[in-house]
């Protein structure tokens, strides 16, 4: 524990100069708000319409789905290091688990959630 | 800056303010505002022979509300002066302005229908640059320039 | 420095001259490339034979631009520079062309080339916006180079060289799409209106 101490110290200093002058800018920075420099920037052209535009949900699926089997193959990980423990029982287990999966895999794709494109109307 | 004589440990007493001020010209990061011609002499400045980090300027920002600098290089056309203004209204306090050039301070060679005569009709500018293009010695001359003038006023807080 | 005549050699307008008959084609002098002079009546037929030919095959626009010769008469003259890419990009040898058409004055109209070169569509503006000069049947004729709201054809001989003019610096921070839309159809109007204006409201 005692060889740990200079690395809270450095961590102390590292967050506390960060800190410290963030705080004190808040003395010595000026505080001149407006309204032109509080305005969106756009490379100095008057901002056009509003932010809020509708994106494609093609994006949100892909991304739902990579993190499903991204998880799974968080999974898999450990049972590959334990492998040779579990032996026949934990391969069949391993298979189940994979399987189903598979099936929701197989499932996610012939529903056309991996058409990027998106000529098929979902 | 005073020393302390009568303490023999070498300790130096300041302001505040001098402290703050010489924070803030040891670090002026510039906005990209490249115009025209002038901008190839301040990328040589930026770049390896000249190299202006030493002096401070160690990045040229890509957005007006990270930057203190603005360098002004170039030809400004009527039809550009909205769009300088609305950058250097979105730049925070404190903030400084060096028109480069001879276009930028006066209209250069250009007095016609479409070139403003001198940046300072849209913004104020602290540092004039003359040349066309000014060499980048000449630039980092204004930079420095610049810099002294931020030693000698005073803190806006 | 006398005129190379592998250069300037201009017969290859007289396949022009049979395929659009009725065209005035005249060749004049020059010294890096043929140049020819149109009438006015007669210049899309002529560009499109030039763009379309198997022989000539000016697929590429260069530039469209105009001249002032004020005092001289006639007054304007629009340049069109074609280029013919040769025999990697088609059937017929590379070739330059400089066409000219002539106006006397800026009350008439100059027909559009942008359906023959899409190329021309901005250049044509630029031409409008410098000179004032009008193209007919061109599908978004406005200002291109100077503000939308500015009077007035900054390239003629009669426009004064130093202005002294205030530096509007203001702009709006926030459009919604409807002043946005408003603002292009606005910058339209003036076009048109300074158009119609210029060419005496025909």
């Amino acid at each position: 524990m005692d060889s740990f101490w200079p690395i809270l110290l450095m961590l102390g200093l590292g967050a506390g100069f960060a800190a410290g002058n963030v705080f004190l800018s808040q003395f010595l920075g000026p505080k001149k708000p407006s309204p032109e420099k509080s305005a969106p920037y756009e490379c100095g052209m008057p901002a056009v319409g509003d932010a809020r535009e509708r994106q494609s949900v093609k994006f949100y699926l892909v991304a739902m789905i990579f993190l499903l089997f991204d998880i799974e193959v968080a999974f898999l990980y450990p049972w590959a290091m334990a492998f040779r423990t579990l032996a026949w029982t934990g391969l069949m287990q391993i298979v189940v688990f994979f399987a189903l999966l598979l099936t929701g895999y197989i499932y996610v794709w012939r529903k056309g959630a991996f058409d990027w494109s998106g000529e098929r109307s979902r | 800056m005073a020393a302390s004589a009568d303490l023999e440990v070498p300790v130096l007493t300041t302001t505040v303010e001098k402290m703050v001020q010489w924070a803030r010209r040891s670090a002026i990061w510039p906005v990209t505002f490249g115009l025209a011609c002038c901008a190839i002499e301040m990328m040589a400045m930026a770049a390896g022979r000249y190299d202006v980090a030493r002096f401070g300027a160690e990045v040229f920002r890509g957005s007006p509300r990270q930057s203190d600098l603005m360098i002004i290089a170039g030809r400004l056309s009527r039809k550009m002066a909205p769009v300088l203004r609305r950058i250097y209204d979105q730049r925070p306090e404190p903030k400084w302005v060096i028109s480069m050039g001879a276009c930028a301070s006066c209209g250069g060679v250009f007095d016609n229908y479409s070139i403003v005569q001198g940046v300072d009709q849209v913004v104020p500018v602290d540092v004039f640059v003359p040349g066309c293009p000014p060499r980048p010695e000449a630039l980092i001359y204004g930079i420095v320039m610049l810099q002294r003038k931020i030693d000698r006023s005073r803190m806006s807080a | 420095m006398s005129s190379d005549p592998a250069r300037t050699d201009a017969s290859f307008l007289d396949l022009v001259r049979t395929a659009v008959p009725g065209a005035s084609i005249e060749v004049a002098p020059r010294i890096d490339m043929p140049v020819a002079i149109v009438d006015r009546d007669h210049l899309v037929d002529v560009c499109q034979t030039l763009r379309t030919h198997p022989d000539l095959q000016f697929s590429v626009l260069l530039d469209v631009t105009a001249v002032d010769r004020l005092p001289a008469a006639p007054r304007y003259e629009i340049v069109y520079l074609m280029v013919c890419l040769g025999p990697a990009y088609g059937t017929a040898p590379a070739r330059r062309l400089r066409l000219k058409v002539q106006l006397a004055d800026d009350s008439a109209a100059v027909p559009t080339v942008s359906s023959v070169w899409p190329a021309a569509n901005w250049a044509e503006r630029e031409v409008f916006d410098l000179f004032g000069i009008t193209f007919e049947g061109h599908p978004d004729l406005r200002r291109v180079l100077m503000p939308d709201d500015w009077e007035g054809a900054p390239l003629r001989k009669d426009y004064p060289v130093q202005i002294r003019k205030d530096t509007a610096s203001w702009s709006p921070m926030q459009l919604t799409e409807e002043q946005f839309a408003a603002n292009m159809r606005a910058a339209r109007e003036h076009a048109a209106r300074a158009a119609r204006s210029i060419r005496g409201d025909k």
